[in-house]
């Protein structure tokens, strides 16, 4: 064991014995919230890394969400089983619009543009049945009933779904890097320098691109339901559209795209920012977040593109060499 | 039943007129996304959030300092342009040679900056302009004037701009950097000028596009959202920075919304007009009007 891999695992148990040691149920809630975000936002820059630069996630975490809840709800289908139902519901609509852009090179502005608009669909699908989704309302699912918590995936106290959020954040990690060391990587990286080159090279274009967008989109579901599970509130607004997308994007490359930590920096941040706004504005803050999110998002675009981690990781690796 | 049919074929003539009304104004908004993207080679994410900020224009003008109509569009037109160059000098400037997809996400930063301004600014309620125009009969089939109007409106600012491209030095000068990036400089033409100009041009566009939908929509700050996404499904549909293609591609997406509407939601029409951009981009992936290679 070398000295880098102690230091992961000491801080992760460190990480795990957090919740017992330290019970203030408001600071464990904020650290849920940034462990969910953060594997979500590390589930959208497994893609983004590479260039695949989709605004179409709000889309998948939408439809995480409320396949879950609404399987629940309607049918008395357990999360358990759920949850991998909307995981594979929002893998094929990912299959379905990824084959042909992926299969035509629909690639850079077009790609974005395209999964733009399945986010902006997947709102209005939502808000279109709202007689089962309650629509731009929100949707809550049904509590369970005592003693059947676990059936539902439903827990009161925080520590359970503190271990929970941890849990796949870690899982979230470690696919960052089992592709970070894989030859998908390298596939990946040739591609985006230059399609032609790689499939010249062997690289089969199409499939590589679309197993990495699978991955993302399955992760990025069960971020969604896992979110749906632990608020137990959903609306369009907060799990599903552009709005999610664009955050997603902001987050990721405000702590660093290219860094397995930077997405989990960019939670903290965002989650950060936006409760100080709510508690130092109130409801003035309405607005405000974004309002700065926006312009933090421009600034760091142009200053500084690879994120605080990622920046901060370059300047140590100048000083070693 | 003869009876039946006969009523129904009104109605889908009054969808299928009412789509081609629609379309005017989508081809207008597809048509600054184009230009923008086709000489600058920029995707503004944030184009029906300068829409909106037109419109909220618009609103202030003739509700609450109560200028007519036909005064305050010139205005909002002009606000919205001025504003469309701001963001290129102070946005998409510096990023010029940073890689495509930074100066995209830089107008999502945009998109969510106008969004959050028009919400601690403006509030989230629903405004409209509180003009109400008369509806047209025609037989037994309604249309009102608020969306004929924008049609022509529309048509004949697409006109304007046709003859700007094509009968002025600026506009051929437009087109050729829309042609060659790396040559137009050495034949002694200004690029951020010409940049400047097409931004101010581009957001001139939608400012017009903004005049026209405030007097079928209620604005709110997120009112873009619920039509920018069609605006580019329409522009990738068409081909981006094609012309032709995004004016033919609205028509098509207006028809299929408007007839989609006329069975169902018109939630339900914009989910169809999706479903059916998923199929082209099997048959025609590089848009309507592409070349076969």
């Amino acid at each position: 064991m070398n000295s880098r891999n102690i230091a992961w695992a000491t801080g992760l148990v460190a990480l795990i014995a957090l919740p017992f040691v330290y019970r203030e149920p408001y600071h464990l809630h904020l650290l849920v919230l940034i462990l969910i975000w953060s594997f979500a936002y590390t589930s959208w820059s497994i893609m983004g890394r590479f260039g695949l630069v989709s605004l179409g996630h709000g889309g998948f975490m939408g439809v995480g969400a409320y396949v879950t809840a609404l399987l629940w709800n309607h049918l008395g289908v357990s999360p358990w089983i759920g949850i991998p139902v909307s995981m594979v519901a929002a893998g094929a609509l990912a299959l379905i619009v990824a084959y042909p852009c992926f299969r035509f090179r629909i690639t850079g502005h077009y790609f974005v543009l395209v999964t733009l608009a399945l986010s902006g669909i997947v709102l209005q699908v939502i808000t279109a049945t709202r007689d089962w989704t309650g629509g731009s309302l929100g949707y809550t699912p049904n509590r369970a009933p005592s003693g059947k918590g676990f059936w539902a995936l439903q827990f009161d106290d925080k520590t359970t779904w503190y271990l929970i959020a941890l849990g796949i954040w870690v899982v979230g990690l470690i696919i960052w890097r089992a592709i970070d060391r894989s030859m998908a990587r390298y596939a990946m990286e040739a591609i985006s320098e230059d399609e032609d080159a790689a499939a010249a090279a062997g690289v089969n274009v199409t499939a590589e691109k679309l197993k990495i967008t699978l991955i993302s989109a399955l992760m990025t579901a069960l971020a969604g339901a896992i979110y749906c599970q632990y608020q137990m509130f959903i609306s369009p607004d907060t799990v599903s559209g552009i709005a999610v997308s664009l955050q997603m994007v902001f987050a990721v490359i405000v702590g660093g795209l290219y860094v397995s930590l930077g997405p989990t920096v960019g939670a903290i941040i965002t989650i950060l920012l936006a409760e100080t706004l709510r508690i130092g504005f109130g409801t003035k803050a309405v607005g405000w977040d974004n309002l700065v999110y926006g312009v933090l998002l421009v600034l760091f675009i142009i200053f500084l593109p690879k994120g605080i981690l990622g920046s901060i990781a370059e300047r140590l690796k100048f000083k070693k060499a | 039943m003869q009876h039946f049919l006969d009523i129904f074929d009104i109605y889908l003539l009054e969808a299928v007129i009412n789509g081609i009304l629609l379309g005017g104004v989508l081809a207008l908004l597809a048509l600054g996304l184009n230009l923008i993207f086709g000489v600058i080679d920029v995707t503004w994410i944030c184009y029906a959030e300068l829409v909106m900020i037109g419109m909220y224009g618009m609103y202030y003008m003739v509700q609450v300092f109560g200028m007519p109509y036909w005064a305050a569009a010139p205005f909002a037109i002009l606000l919205v342009a001025a504003l469309g160059a701001a963001l290129h000098y102070f946005v998409i400037a510096p990023l010029l040679t940073a890689p495509p997809i930074n100066q995209l996400l830089a107008t999502g930063g945009v998109l969510f900056i106008l969004q959050s301004f028009a919400t601690v600014a403006f509030g989230i309620d629903f405004r409209n302009l509180g003009i109400r125009l008369p509806v047209l009969a025609l037989g037994e089939m309604h249309f009102s004037y608020s969306r004929l109007l924008s049609f022509v409106a529309a048509l004949v600012g697409m006109i304007v701009v046709y003859l700007f491209m094509t009968r002025t030095f600026t506009g051929t000068a437009i087109r050729a950097i829309a042609q060659d990036r790396q040559i137009m400089p050495l034949m002694g033409v200004d690029t951020r000028r010409i940049y400047l100009i097409t931004s101010a041009l581009g957001g001139a566009l939608a400012g017009l596009a903004a005049c026209l939908l405030v007097l079928q929509y209620d604005v709110h700050p997120f009112v873009g959202l619920s039509f920018g996404p069609i605006t580019f499904l329409i522009c990738v549909l068409g081909g981006l920075g094609n012309f032709i293609g995004g004016f033919i591609a609205a028509f098509v997406f207006a028809e299929i919304i408007s007839l989609g509407g006329l069975f169902s939601d018109l939630e339900w029409g914009y989910v169809l007009a999706f479903a059916f951009f998923i199929v082209m981009m099997f048959i025609r992936p590089a848009g309507l009007m592409a070349r076969r290679s």
